[in-house]
């Protein structure tokens, strides 16, 4: 009873400070609100844009090495300089059989400009002739309803195509792919799958939404290329890919008689080297982001705690006056603490709210283009909630040290303060 | 012994003010009984110490060496909330500037020494009415101090320093910031409270004021200089050490 009564009494003290104070009370508020959402969106937007670049990255395929061949550079065994190499079909079993490292591996040819129609829709597009692996190499994944070329269609030279989401919108609008039959270059083809949307932030012969996927054997008997364009491997776990490197150039050397070390010869994407380059990029950026989301949230501790101090400052000559009336040092301390935690309280609740806000909307907003990049931002609670807590705690302590300075005085001394 | 019944009773009371190298002796041993109902005004030059004597009295500060009984008990051996509870209880405070609390209305400063000593709504709401009543500002309850004249002001912190029905209104030049006719008024009420049995003292450098009073006490260079009664006063315990 006694205990409810002071604090009723209490509370009625500080509704009349709050009351005083309200430009103050609402800048101190405004700032760390202020601080709570920059750090939360910084690191939100962080978090976003990190999983973005991962699958935007990982969008060509993961983990995979594109492998072409080249131009010889190096006279080689009483054989001139400037021989071309070209890749046989039959080179893929020589790899799977003499380069240990490989683990999955599809050569791949192309041909541009090839016609595929549906009805009275007809477009002109790359088509390329693949490996069953090829499709969980350079995430080809089909949509629901669909599928990638398996090995049953690649065994019987099945005519089966799998097109990329947009040609599948081109020829066929609404209507489901799946099952129809489309004229490749006047051939009957079905369309087994279509791909899922995916971001892609690299390719070797355009996006991967823009073509369409053909068994080789099919592509071979249809058009009759002697050569892959190039080929897709992913190396085994563990493995070092450099090493897989020097044992094709070695491999490969031998068979079309090369110097190993003749680098033109053949030609190498890395795309794993590249994804250890892109994780450090972020890390690096990451890094960044934390440090300034750290500088942040130092100056918006010190603007609270520049708040705080002045008020106590500006407020001392009324402490003594409420001292001399007989408060006692609690009163003044509480009073000030409790003003401390409300505005960090309150301004923390409107930052995470806002930042809360702000990132669900983005998750609204159609993205496309540079904006794909920024992803969906997502708040980091433990971010968020230390933000506050450090906030709050500067707060408390510019508050809670003057506060108790200024009770602690002579009420002579809080008076006389200018 | 220590007070004869005085409430107010100093031995040799000085105290030095510190600041870097300089010590200023603003009380240079004071010696000063002041009984119940008693109506003093303490006089003399500026910076002569009657600002530090009255924070003393009024347990706003310490003095640096002598002893200080308030209504018998040794101000020395208090702890900070025994003082706290004295400036609440005994003592009623008036300053020159009125320090009312600018963003608070005259019932809501009239009623935090109230706050302070831990009083119920009910009776405070009545009793900051009655102190208001008292220096007839209750029509101004729900205005601010920066509506009120100077005057309305002070009546006002009288008012606040009624509220715990203190035994004794100590004012630091209460009418420094008024003009005549509203200096007036305040000693005025301060008559009618000594008549009701309160002890008032107040600092003036107003002689027609001091002269109202019943004692007047001159300090000079941190000593008391001379005393002078006024004969037509209800004090009856006069100093005599
Ligand atoms: N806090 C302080 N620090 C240092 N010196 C002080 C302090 N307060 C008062 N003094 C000095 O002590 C002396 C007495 O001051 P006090 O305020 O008591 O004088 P006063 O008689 O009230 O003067 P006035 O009539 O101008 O109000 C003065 O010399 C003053 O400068
Ligand atoms: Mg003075």
């Amino acid at each position: 009873m006694l205990l409810a009564y002071k604090i009723s009494l209490f509370l009625k003290l500080m509704v009349r400070e709050f009351r005083a104070q309200k430009l103050r009370m609402a800048l101190t508020v405004l700032a760390i609100t202020w601080g709570t959402i920059s750090i939360t969106l910084l690191m939100a937007f962080s978090v976003g844009i990190e999983r973005q670049m991962h699958k935007a990255s990982s969008g060509m395929g993961q983990g995979i090495i594109v492998l072409w061949a080249g131009q010889t550079t190096m006279p080689f065994q009483g054989l001139p300089q400037g021989r071309r190499i070209m890749f046989r079909p039959e080179d893929q079993d020589l790899i799977k059989a003499r380069v240990a490292g490989v683990d999955k591996i599809s050569g791949e040819y192309m041909r541009w400009g090839v016609t595929i129609e549906y009805g009275k829709k007809q477009v002109s597009k790359l088509v390329s002739g693949v490996y069953p692996d090829f499709g969980e190499m350079r995430s080809h994944y089909p949509q629901p309803g669909g599928r990638f070329i398996d090995q049953f269609d690649f065994d019987s030279k099945r005519r089966a195509i799998f097109l990329g989401w947009k040609v599948a919108e081109e020829i066929f609008g609404t209507v489901d792919p799946v099952g129809k039959m489309v004229m490749v270059n006047g051939i009957p083809f079905t369309v087994v799958g279509v791909m899922v949307k995916k971001m892609q932030d690299s390719s070797y012969h355009g996006p991967d939404e823009d073509y369409g996927v053909i068994p080789a054997s099919t592509f071979v008997g249809i058009f009759g290329d002697p050569y892959f364009d190039n080929f897709i491997y992913s190396v085994k776990p563990g493995v070092n890919t450099k090493t897989v490197e020097q044992d094709l150039f070695r491999v490969f050397g031998s068979k079309y008689r090369f110097d190993p070390k003749d680098t033109h010869a053949l030609w190498f994407w890395d795309t794993v080297e590249q994804a250890e380059v892109t994780r450090k990029v972020f890390l690096g950026i990451k890094i960044f982001m934390w440090f300034i989301g750290g500088m942040t949230l130092v100056i918006a501790g010190v603007g609270v705690a520049n708040i705080m101090y002045v008020a106590i400052r500006e407020r001392t000559r009324e402490i003594g006056t409420k001292m001399a009336l007989g408060a006692r040092k609690g009163h003044i301390i509480l009073q000030f603490m409790t003003e401390a935690m409300f505005i960090a309280l309150f301004g923390g609740f409107l930052g995470i709210l806002f930042s809360l806000a702000i990132t669900r909307a983005f998750w609204l907003i159609p993205m496309e283009g540079a904006m794909e990049f920024l992803g969906r931002p997502l708040v980091n609670w433990p971010v968020a909630i230390i933000t506050v807590i450090t906030l709050s705690t500067i707060g408390f302590l510019s508050g809670f040290f003057p506060a108790r300075k200024a009770a602690s005085i002579n009420p002579v001394e809080a008076l006389r303060y200018e | 012994m220590n007070n004869n019944g005085h409430l107010i009773s100093m031995k040799n009371v000085t105290k030095v003010y510190k600041t870097g190298k300089i010590h200023v002796d603003a009380l240079r041993g004071v010696d000063l009984d002041i009984g119940r109902g008693e109506f003093v005004a303490i006089i003399g030059p500026s910076g002569s110490g009657k600002s530090t004597l009255m924070n003393i009295m009024g347990c706003l500060d310490m003095p640096t060496t002598g002893e200080y009984h308030l209504d018998g008990r040794p101000v020395a051996n208090m702890g900070i909330h025994q003082l706290s509870s004295i400036r609440n209880k005994k003592i009623g405070f008036i300053f020159q500037n009125f320090n009312l609390l600018a963003y608070a209305t005259t019932f809501e400063n009239v009623e935090l020494p109230l706050i302070f000593a831990g009083k119920p709504g009910a009776y405070r709401k009545q009793r900051v009415m009655e102190c208001l009543e008292n220096v007839g500002l209750a029509n101004w309850a729900e205005h601010k101090p920066t509506e009120l004249s100077g005057g309305q002001m002070q009546r006002a912190a009288v008012a606040r320093a009624l509220a715990n029905e203190p035994d004794i209104i100590l004012a630091d030049e209460p009418t420094g910031n008024l003009d005549s006719k509203s200096g007036g008024e305040i000693i005025d009420l301060f008559e009618q409270l000594n008549e009701l049995g309160r002890s008032v003292v107040t600092i003036t450098h107003d002689m027609n004021i001091a002269h109202r009073c019943h004692r007047i006490i001159r300090i000079m260079d941190g000593l008391i200089e001379s005393e002078k009664h006024n004969g037509n006063g209800r004090d009856k315990n006069l100093t005599q050490d």
